[in-house]
């Protein structure tokens, strides 16, 4: 066990290595009851949205469809990153990072201030992920009655009934759903599922997930210092319309402007070892970026990293480990999408 | 856990050591430094003919969670090293007490033994850590 964002959680359940390979082959269950639930409604939901979030939520034309964004502070640092999905007409539902979650729902209350919404953080419920290639077919036939039509569930989307929701989403780079539910129900699905073949997977297994599929991790990549340009997020942010006046958004036109800004990459290591977080990135003699999530990819049987790099640092970036300088290779991310490289090495 | 082999001694850094009786030892890491370092990925082993010095880093494990230097229980000259970890580094993970040992050396001074834990020593010391 290790304490992640307040929570007391399982590093694995036997092997690291094992879990992430049955998430790539198979299907694997993920206990995410440490991030929040996060439930808005009112007439002005959509405009406080709009207003809050970098991404834009009136992309979301479709009930059930889901947004990713960054929150922002007025100097463009990311608060969280979140994922909003558009639940009904004044109906959204946000999902926020476990140790963000105290501080967001402060700046939320904040900036609500004169919008006629209500704002409901929804403690009382769990949420477990199911991930993998098989994920859906051996989740479907446990699900309640009222969830039957999310076999068609589309990628991105969602549907409730009750206060059962369940997503087509994840943070592991493989198809299956995210299921909210509530904590009096959530042990009794989870042994369905372990019944059913799904093998529990720890927070070592997710980390090593979503690093392959290219994935930030918040306070890791990205914090309140960096602005969605500088942590490979740049997709995230919605300029257009023009008129939307985000928070950050002046700030953030600021970076954009400025071509000394820093690049986010990824990073192989061909040789032996294991980068990790932290560690600087040397071209030369000079010292030209950090790792900001590093590890070993059971996919590929290497280690990889995603850094913040200058902008002027080339492609020839070594590491040094245990005394020695070793090359890293820019690679584009993701690493890796349905089990396999997304590069040759 | 298994119960610890009483046949070998024991080091406070999670090493273990069995005394051959030709004047050579085998050396690898224990069952409980292998479950608290997690899947191993890498190992970097000694040379072969190094000098070791007791207690002094000699060897490498990195797992999915950390790098762990490793310590040479006693003096000497290695004579053997487990090439088929290079490959499979999970072997320790597997079998830390057998087919995961390490290396081999050539004591400089088997009296070294004498100062490093028995098996019930080590599993106070374990013991102690986990609570």
């Amino acid at each position: 066990m290790v304490p992640f964002g307040g929570w007391e959680m399982p590093l694995h359940y036997g092997s690291q290595v094992s879990e992430h390979q049955v998430v790539r082959t198979d299907a694997g269950l993920f206990d995410v009851s440490h991030m929040r639930v996060l439930d808005l409604s009112g007439s002005d939901a959509l405009l406080f949205l709009q207003s809050l979030l970098a991404n834009d939520v009136a992309r979301l034309k479709k009930p059930g469809k889901a947004l990713y964004s960054c929150m922002l502070r007025p100097d463009g640092g990311v608060l969280d990153d979140l994922i909003c999905y558009f639940v009904a007409k004044n109906q959204y539902r946000m999902v926020v990072n476990a140790a963000t979650a105290d501080k967001d729902l402060s700046w939320m209350t904040r900036q609500s201030d004169g919008y006629r919404l209500e704002l409901v953080a929804r403690r009382e419920l769990a949420m477990i992920a199911v991930q993998g290639p098989n994920a859906r077919a051996k989740t479907l036939p446990l699900l309640p009655p009222g969830l039957r039509e999310a076999a068609g569930l589309e990628p991105f989307h969602g549907l409730g009934h009750g206060d059962w929701f369940i997503a087509r989403t994840g943070y592991t780079g493989e198809d299956g759903f995210e299921i909210i539910l509530p904590q009096s129900q959530v042990v009794g699905l989870w042994e369905r599922l372990i019944k059913a073949g799904v093998s529990p997977c720890g927070l070592g297994a997710r980390d090593s997930l979503r690093l392959e599929a290219g994935m930030n991790l918040y306070g890791n990549d990205m914090d309140e210092t960096i602005s969605p340009l500088e942590c490979g997020l740049a997709w995230t942010v919605a300029w257009e319309p023009e008129g939307r006046d985000f928070i950050g958004r002046e700030a953030l036109q600021r970076i954009a402007d400025n071509t000394e800004r820093r690049h986010f990459t990824g990073l192989l290591l061909e040789d032996k070892g294991v980068l990790r977080q932290s560690m600087a990135l040397f071209a030369g003699e000079r010292v030209v970026g950090e790792i900001t999530s590093g590890g070993f990819s059971p996919s590929l049987q290497r280690s990889i990293a995603m850094a913040r790099v200058s902008a002027d640092a080339g492609e020839d970036l070594q590491v040094e480990l245990r005394g020695k300088r070793l090359p890293v290779r820019r690679v584009k991310l993701p690493f890796v999408r349905n089990g396999k490289a997304m590069f040759d090495f | 856990m298994n119960e610890l082999p009483n046949d070998l001694r024991y080091a406070s850094s999670h090493e273990w050591i069995r005394n051959e009786g030709d004047g050579t030892a085998t050396v690898g890491i224990t069952d409980h430094a292998q479950a608290q370092l997690g899947d191993l990925v890498y190992i970097e082993l000694p040379e072969l003919g190094s000098q070791l010095e007791a207690g002094k880093e000699c060897a490498v494990v990195e797992s999915v969670k950390a790098a762990s230097d490793i310590y040479s229980p006693v003096g000497g000259e290695v004579i053997a090293v487990n090439e088929a970890l290079a490959d499979a580094p999970e072997t320790i993970n597997e079998s830390a007490f057998a087919d995961g040992w390490i290396f081999r050396l050539r004591m400089a001074d088997p009296a070294q033994l004498e100062e490093l834990l028995d098996a019930d020593a080590y599993q106070e010391l374990v013991d102690e850590e986990v609570h």
